[in-house]
């Protein structure tokens, strides 16, 4: 299957042709991507070479899935409106929307009082 | 006063913030430090610099925590001078939270005694709508809290490791991986101190600050140290954007993002596991006190055991029948590192005379028998 890439880079990794492999649609940073059922997110976005996937809270330093196991929690994203997701661990489903996580998420009040400007 | 070498058996905060102050102030310091195969109450604790709430009954350690909470800023300084580490130490004043009438009561007593000791302990209470109107994010069953303003946080990991820093910095001889089996005074009056594994090491001075380890190792030199293993357990959350700008009894927020929430309180000997039970009764109560913490994940959850003597305040005793030894045990290592480094340490090293009334804190009192005691941590 041949998968466009979302960045500039190539992608380092390819999806292995399978016959009855069926497809779903996500939204990647409001770019349609289109990825084979039944794998994760972590592994649908890097064949669309879509690194970085976070930045960090502290540094602000660029991050990618490392151990693929849910244990590093490298691949942080924001899934449907809900930060932190874990990519790895997530299997994709037809109409998913994914952002990247910048920093550390804001919980409810903390974006309450941005939109007030306390 | 001459330099005598000093032997201080145990490098938690406690051990190492008295060896920081015995060589700052000049003295040769050979540390023992069991490693990280110790319970090391140090790596587990919930990073509070706390003076609310602390000496009730015990004018002495009012004063003492006071003592330490305004020699804070300083070692924070130091460490990050000698050490290169930021400790993180922050100090906006903190809230104690309460959820009962019955409760708020209890503590307004308690702090009422507080505030006519010695300096002074400034505290406010609070009903709930000015607390409310202090901490936006408290929920609808806090009743109301309590407010002091010289309490803080800090990174206790960071404190650990910047000591650690600071004493290689000042040239202590820190041997690692030495479990501290036996402690006598030889012929010269000096004393030894011998590892499980057959090796030992003397000196003239020798400082007792192994924790639970104390235990025995005090008695061995003529001490009084009773502590006894109560586990805490606390929970941490992923990395937010802060919401929580002061350190309250039940949760805080470090300034790297992470919320730590406390605590259990549990007489369970020395397991320093874990239990659904606890993990559970913690977050019902992080969720009673900030409800908006629904929205924030766990990332872990861990046990501790804390150095408890029987009425929850520190021993410090230089031993009566064999004076150079002295030994230093209490359960606030983080809040007072301040007063363990710059009072303890060149007492303990023989270069400052004894701290005024220090006799307050010796673990002979625990032998009164008309004293009972309770640690209402």
């Amino acid at each position: 299957m041949h998968i466009e890439s979302v960045s500039r880079r190539p992608a380092l990794f390819a999806a292995q042709a399978r016959a009855d492999a069926s497809i779903v649609t996500l939204r990647f940073e409001d770019q349609p991507i289109r990825v084979p059922a039944g794998i994760s997110v972590a592994a649908a976005l890097l064949l669309h070479a879509a690194a970085p996937f976070r930045t960090t809270p502290v540094g602000a330093a660029p991050r990618a899935p490392y151990c693929m196991m849910g244990v590093c929690f490298e691949c942080l994203v924001e899934i449907d409106g809900r930060p932190n997701r874990q990519a790895c661990l997530t299997p994709v489903r037809d109409g998913m929307v994914i952002r990247r996580q910048h920093g550390a998420s804001s919980l409810p009040l903390s974006r309450q009082e941005e939109e007030h400007g306390r | 006063m001459s330099k005598e070498e000093v032997l201080v058996v145990g490098g938690g905060v406690v051990g190492a913030a008295i060896a920081f102050g015995a060589a700052r102030a000049g003295a040769p310091v050979v540390l023992l430090d069991e490693g990280d195969i110790a319970h090391r109450a140090s790596r587990g604790n919930f990073g509070l610099v706390w003076m609310q709430s602390k000496g009730s009954g015990f004018p002495r350690y009012a004063r003492w925590c006071r003592d330490a909470v305004d020699f804070w800023p300083r070692l924070a300084q130091e460490l990050q001078e000698l050490a290169g580490v930021d400790v993180h130490l922050q100090q906006p004043g903190g809230f104690w939270i309460g959820f009962s009438d019955a409760e708020m009561q209890a503590r307004a007593a308690m702090l009422e005694e507080l505030k006519d000791i010695g300096p002074g302990i400034p505290y406010e209470m609070l009903d709930r709508a000015e607390l409310k109107r202090r901490l936006p994010a408290i929920g609808p069953t806090v009743a109301g809290g309590s407010f002091c303003p010289l309490d803080g946080h800090v990174n206790p990991l960071k404190l650990l490791h910047a000591l650690h820093a600071a004493l290689k910095a000042l040239g202590v001889r820190v041997h690692a991986g030495v479990e501290v089996a036996r402690v006598s005074r030889r012929q010269d009056g000096g004393y030894a101190a011998e590892s499980r594994d057959g090796r030992s090491w003397h000196a003239p001075r020798l400082v007792l600050a192994a924790g639970l380890g104390n235990k025995t190792l005090a008695a061995q030199v003529g001490l009084h140290a009773p502590v006894e293993p109560n586990r805490g357990q606390v929970l941490i959350t992923e990395r937010l954007e802060p919401f929580l700008h002061h350190p309250t009894n039940k949760a805080r927020q470090t300034n790297e993002g992470t919320v730590q929430l406390g605590y259990s309180i549990e007489d369970v000997g020395f397991d320093d596991g874990t239990t659904v039970s606890a993990i559970e009764w913690i977050a019902r109560r992080a969720l009673a006190t900030f409800p908006v913490l629904s929205e924030a994940r766990l990332v872990r959850a861990w046990g501790a055991l804390r150095v408890m003597t029987p009425d929850g305040s520190p021993i410090y005793q230089e031993s009566p029948a064999c004076p150079g030894a002295y030994v230093a045990t209490s359960h606030s290592g983080v809040s007072l590192a301040g007063t363990h480094a710059y009072v303890l340490g060149p007492w303990m090293a023989g270069l400052a005379p004894a701290p005024d009334d220090i006799e307050a804190f010796a673990g002979d009192r625990y032998l009164d028998p008309g004293r009972s005691f309770s640690h209402a941590h």
